[in-house]
């Protein structure tokens, strides 16, 4: 769909959008699908309007790192599959899968999300490392939500795969009943500004007028553990905080529904 | 890992006198897996399609016809068809897969093309280009007929002229028991087995992809391909449903 950029900005200032929604409003259906990989060892299927992300987990026994011999690690990757939108092209990371990759690594990771010292098996030798695939299915806009959001439903799936106790070897085919061990659950929303106004949850239209976004991780009691400021404009104190205040709320709304669904 | 299902199957091997008359999942020796096929799963492709067959799922989605650039590798004759096969990083049944492209995954790419171009007619679209991307969420064997498959559904999808349905699915020999629909505990039993995917078009009946890996006589294998007739009928059937669910006019309403 071809928009006048303008029309976005000047329904925007009339609090209005194009689809009829609220500026703070997100895009309906909100569906979270967990165990959508046999092979993962842990995954979700994200759908928040027409944007589809999917999340997986893989679990594998690495040394760890020499300045941190007792904890094991973590990585998150992301891949806009050029399955998921025209704008995409195979190859290698670009700017923006990058951005994404990194925004949604450090909300879990800052946040100390995972107990990194539980991931340890033998300390200086071995330790468990999360490594979590992000792959965008259809960007309909907004994926730092959508992408986090699989991110955590993917975590709170993933279960140890089995170790043999002789050879030491892990066998992927076979699950424990253990779980990661999580401490926190943090999301992040990103807010945008556009033609000075604060909208949650844009579609791919949208992210071509904002003047600048703020996405916000914070977890289930409010703490900021990640933010990213994007866009071409500057934001004032004054906007910052009422933007931290609009994606606090919205992660308690977005948690509420993970928990529904995740039952 | 090995080890131990080597164990099992050397406990049934036992029992069945070296002879595969039981499939390990229990199924008939031309019942093929579960399978399960949706049209228009990706809503900003030009077609897409998703296809389940057991616990292999792959996603497809068709783009174009669009113009392919760079220019030199444009036809004025007539438009290209292009492939793209991967695998999700967690959708092997062992570690990670790297993501990026593979040797393999070139390969794959390269014989879906084959697979699916002699039903493909883009002579309507010269320097043009139809780009088809496979996503594998979780695979068990079979991918690339998977693919295959669903990549017919997405491309049928998308409105591009074709004279016919594609359909694949794998046919082979375990332990001299010819079989449809391998699953990957008879495509690694430890006997003698062949792994045939096949691609047929539904009206002629014609080969567009074979490739075969393992050890098999030519008598078996002429009975393997004979039993892909019937094999790639009941794939054909999970395809048109999915389509007519689409494009039916009753759902319309």
């Amino acid at each position: 769909m071809i928009v006048n950029q303008n029309t976005i900005k000047d329904l925007a200032s009339k609090q209005m959008r194009i689809d009829g929604r609220a500026l703070t409003e997100y895009r309906k259906p909100i569906l979270v699908e967990t165990n959508i990989s046999w092979t993962a060892e842990g995954s979700a299927r994200v759908q928040v309007g027409e944007t589809v992300v999917m999340a997986g987990v893989k679990l594998s026994l690495e040394k760890p790192y020499n300045d941190t011999p007792d904890e094991g690690g973590i990585m998150i990757n992301a891949e806009l599959t050029p399955l998921s939108s025209a704008e995409y092209e195979s190859g290698p990371p670009g700017i923006k899968a990058i951005e994404l990759s990194r925004v949604t690594d450090r909300g879990i990771r800052e946040a100390k999300a995972i107990d990194m010292k539980k991931l340890c098996v033998e300390p200086g030798e071995k330790a468990w490392f999360v490594i979590i695939d992000i792959v965008t299915i259809n960007d309909a806009g907004n994926l730092f939500d959508v992408a986090g959001l699989a991110t955590l439903a993917a975590l709170k799936s993933a279960r140890f795969p089995v170790v043999d106790t002789e050879t030491g070897a892990i066998d992927y085919k076979k699950k424990t009943d253990q779980p990661l061990p999580l401490t926190k659950e943090p999301l992040p929303v990103t807010v945008y500004k556009i033609n000075g106004n604060l909208v949650i949850d844009p579609t791919v239209e949208e992210e071509q007028v904002y003047e600048a976004r703020l996405t916000v991780a914070t977890d289930d009691k409010g703490t900021i553990s990640a933010m990213q400021k994007g866009g071409t404009e500057s934001l004032s104190i004054d906007e910052i905080s009422m933007m931290i205040d609009l994606a606090q709320e919205k992660a308690t709304f977005l948690r509420g529904e993970l928990d529904k669904q995740l039952q | 890992m090995k080890v131990a299902l080597r164990k099992v199957w050397t406990r049934s091997w036992v029992v069945n006198k070296m002879t595969y008359s039981k499939r390990l999942d229990e199924r008939k020796n031309d019942e093929l897996r579960p399978m399960d096929a949706k049209a228009g799963v990706i809503p900003n492709a030009d077609g897409s399609a998703y296809f389940r067959a057991g616990k292999t799922t792959a996603y497809v989605a068709v783009y174009g016809p669009r113009e392919l650039f760079p220019k030199f590798k444009q036809d004025p004759k007539k438009g290209l068809l292009r492939c793209h096969y991967a695998m999700m990083p967690f959708s092997g049944s062992g570690e990670r897969i790297r993501p990026g492209t593979s040797r393999r995954a070139q390969e794959i790419s390269m014989v879906m093309e084959q697979a699916l171009l002699p039903v493909i007619d883009l002579s309507e679209f010269p320097n043009s280009v139809v780009d088809v991307f496979v996503q594998l969420p979780q695979t068990d064997a079979g991918t690339r007929c998977a693919a295959i498959s669903a990549a017919a559904i997405a491309l049928a999808d998308a409105g591009i002229p074709m004279k016919d349905m594609i359909s694949s699915v794998a046919v082979g020999q375990v332990d001299g028991t010819i079989v449809a629909d391998l699953s990957y505990g008879e495509e690694s039993y430890p006997a003698v087995v062949s792994d045939i995917p096949v691609a047929m078009t539904h009206n002629t009946k014609q080969i567009t992809l074979l490739q075969m890996d393992g050890e098999i006589s030519k008598e078996d294998l002429v009975k393997a391909l004979d039993a892909a007739k019937s094999a790639t009928e009941k794939v054909y059937d999970v395809q048109m449903k999915a389509l007519k669910s689409k494009f039916s006019v009753e759902n319309k309403k």
